[in-house]
């Protein structure tokens, strides 16, 4: 049990396993997508209320469930490399923030694109809209402040503090937001939940939530294997990977 | 399918544009982000490569002489 | 530090609120600065706008506490920067309190001079911009408040910014999303009391559970931030 918490904690481990797993998982994960995709855009019957644009569905809620999840999973690393120290961690953190970014941007365009046929605007202050928008900036907050200290390691700490701090106030943002909507429109605008998805138009919606979750732990072990080499670029262990 | 032909799939009853361009705005920027650090792993391991040949040549000519 | 031995805890932070309190006041023009700041947005808006006494009514709930939120964005801006620069944030580290706790003195004295001030010149504001008697009471509570509160998570944001060059754009980033909750809250504990029948002590509420929850975890942040920043 101890030695494969070891083996999480130490980079050369780390290294290999990312290069031996990427060459597989990539190539399966986009496959994944764009027949998610192409399910979704040619095969998923089309919505009676709103016609064909719903099929902006398939992209915009995978990327919107999937850019939450990866700021607790950035949060849960600055939480580990702050408690336990483990330097790998901060790796995580940092390989986790862009994609975060790059999730929660392709949310709000896609949403934008969505609503411009479906609520005759390009943007709504809608309160999902609008969380969306600031957890774009709460990930941009942490890439800046990493950007911006000298000293790599200290700007790791600041990036773990901050993240816990937009960790304990995503819920709160959530429901003030929530309340300031539901208090000034009311529900003229609503989504079907899932529960009321046909068949037919959820199960392509689940695999491509998979396969946007898929795809994050993928760009992950990318972002990783980069940060790593640049980190380790004079450590004894990479030039012996490199050499063989 | 579900389109009757290939070009109703790509108007979609006039929401084609929305559609398709949502997906490709999607597609370019998930390429982007697939991209840059593949790229930018790949340049690092060229350096660190050379880096270790230039310095095996140098030991190599002390070791000679 | 040798001075502060036989001091006790509760009179070192009275001691230091002091020290912060008198160092503030020496600067007038420093201090008001924020408040100036307010003044002239504020007198921006009917310019912008136009006139009319319904248009500028209707919206000043918002400007009012728009503009409060952008001067305490600018009140953090100059949190912990000139005890940085003269080394005398690194003492906080040998205080006879904890951390969390040495750096709340400043962050007291800070807003006793700017949000609270603020708070209790806003009816003055207000009433230029036609906003109803009977919310002036809501507006100075939920500016008094809520100020409180941004205070707290400003310094946050400062003690994980002050050793950065030009962190100013930067602590923007980072506390404005914060802030997003404080100024929903805010701006409708004054909405609701200028609408008829309704009832600004449920914002209110929210507040006061908002800076109770600050003043519970906002400190430990701050320290860890401070350490971070003075490289302990």
């Amino acid at each position: 049990m101890w030695r494969i918490v070891h083996q999480f904690g130490s980079p050369p481990w780390v290294y290999r396993f990312c290069e031996r797993v990427i060459p597989w998982l990539l190539p399966i994960t986009f496959t994944a997508l764009v027949i998610g995709s192409l399910w979704g855009l040619l095969y998923a019957p089309t919505d009676y209320k709103q016609g064909d644009s719903y099929r902006i569905i398939y992209i915009h809620v995978p990327a919107a469930v999937v850019a939450l999840a990866g700021y607790y999973v950035m949060a849960a690393a600055g939480l580990v490399s702050l408690v336990w120290k483990i330097k790998l961690a901060d790796t995580a953190m940092r390989a986790a923030a862009p994609i975060g970014a790059a999730y929660t941007a392709i949310a709000l365009i896609t949403g934008a694109i969505w609503g411009k046929p479906t609520w005759g605007a390009w943007w709504v202050w809608d309160a999902r809209i609008t969380s969306m928008l600031i957890l774009l900036f709460l990930y941009l907050g942490v890439i800046a402040l990493f950007e911006a200290y000298e000293n790599k390691a200290i700007a790791a700490r600041a990036c773990a503090v901050l993240s816990l701090v937009g960790t304990v106030n995503i819920p709160i943002i959530y429901k003030s937001v929530d309340w300031w909507y539901s208090l000034h429109q009311p529900a003229s605008i609503k989504f079907t939940g899932p529960s009321a998805i046909d068949a037919s138009m959820l199960y392509p919606l689940l695999g491509m939530i998979i396969t946007f979750y898929a795809l994050f732990a993928v760009l992950m072990m990318i972002n990783l294997r980069d940060l790593l080499l640049d980190d380790h670029r004079s450590s004894a262990w990479l030039k012996k990977q490199l050499e063989a | 399918m579900y389109f009757d032909s290939l070009s109703a799939a790509m108007t979609m009853g006039g929401h084609g544009g929305y559609v398709w361009s949502a997906y490709a705005i999607t597609f370019l920027v998930l390429g982007v982000v697939i991209l840059r650090p593949i790229l930018s792993s790949r340049r690092l391991r060229r350096d660190i490569r050379s880096e270790l040949a230039r310095k095996a040549t140098v030991s190599g000519v002390s070791n000679a002489s | 530090m040798t001075e502060y031995q036989g001091q006790s805890g509760f009179e070192y932070l009275r001691a230091q609120t002091g020290r912060h309190l008198s160092l503030l006041i020496s600067k007038p023009s420093e201090m008001l600065n924020p408040l100036f700041f307010f003044l002239l947005v504020i007198i921006l808006f009917p310019i912008g706008l136009g006139p009319e006494r319904e248009v500028l009514s209707d919206l000043a709930p918002g400007i009012l506490w728009v503009v409060a939120l952008l001067s305490n964005l600018m009140i953090s801006q100059r949190l912990f920067v000139d005890d940085f620069d003269d080394g005398s944030l690194e003492q906080l580290v040998f205080a006879p309190v904890p951390l969390a706790l040495a750096a709340l003195p400043q962050l007291l004295a800070i807003w006793l001079t700017s949000g609270l001030l603020l708070a209790l010149v806003s009816p003055v504001f207000a009433l230029m911009l036609g906003l109803p008697e009977q919310a002036l009471i809501p507006l100075m509570s939920s500016l008094a408040l809520g100020s409180a509160v941004m205070c707290l998570l400003g310094g946050v944001g400062a003690a994980l910014t002050v050793g950065v060059q030009r962190g100013g754009i930067l602590l923007g980033l980072l506390i404005l999303p914060l802030y997003i909750p404080v100024l929903i809250v805010g701006s409708r504990a004054v909405t609701e009391a200028v609408l008829t029948g309704g009832d600004p002590t449920v914002p209110l509420a929210f507040l006061g559970a908002a800076l109770t929850a600050s003043l519970l975890l906002a400190p430990f942040a701050i320290a860890a931030g401070l350490r971070i920043s003075l490289e302990l």
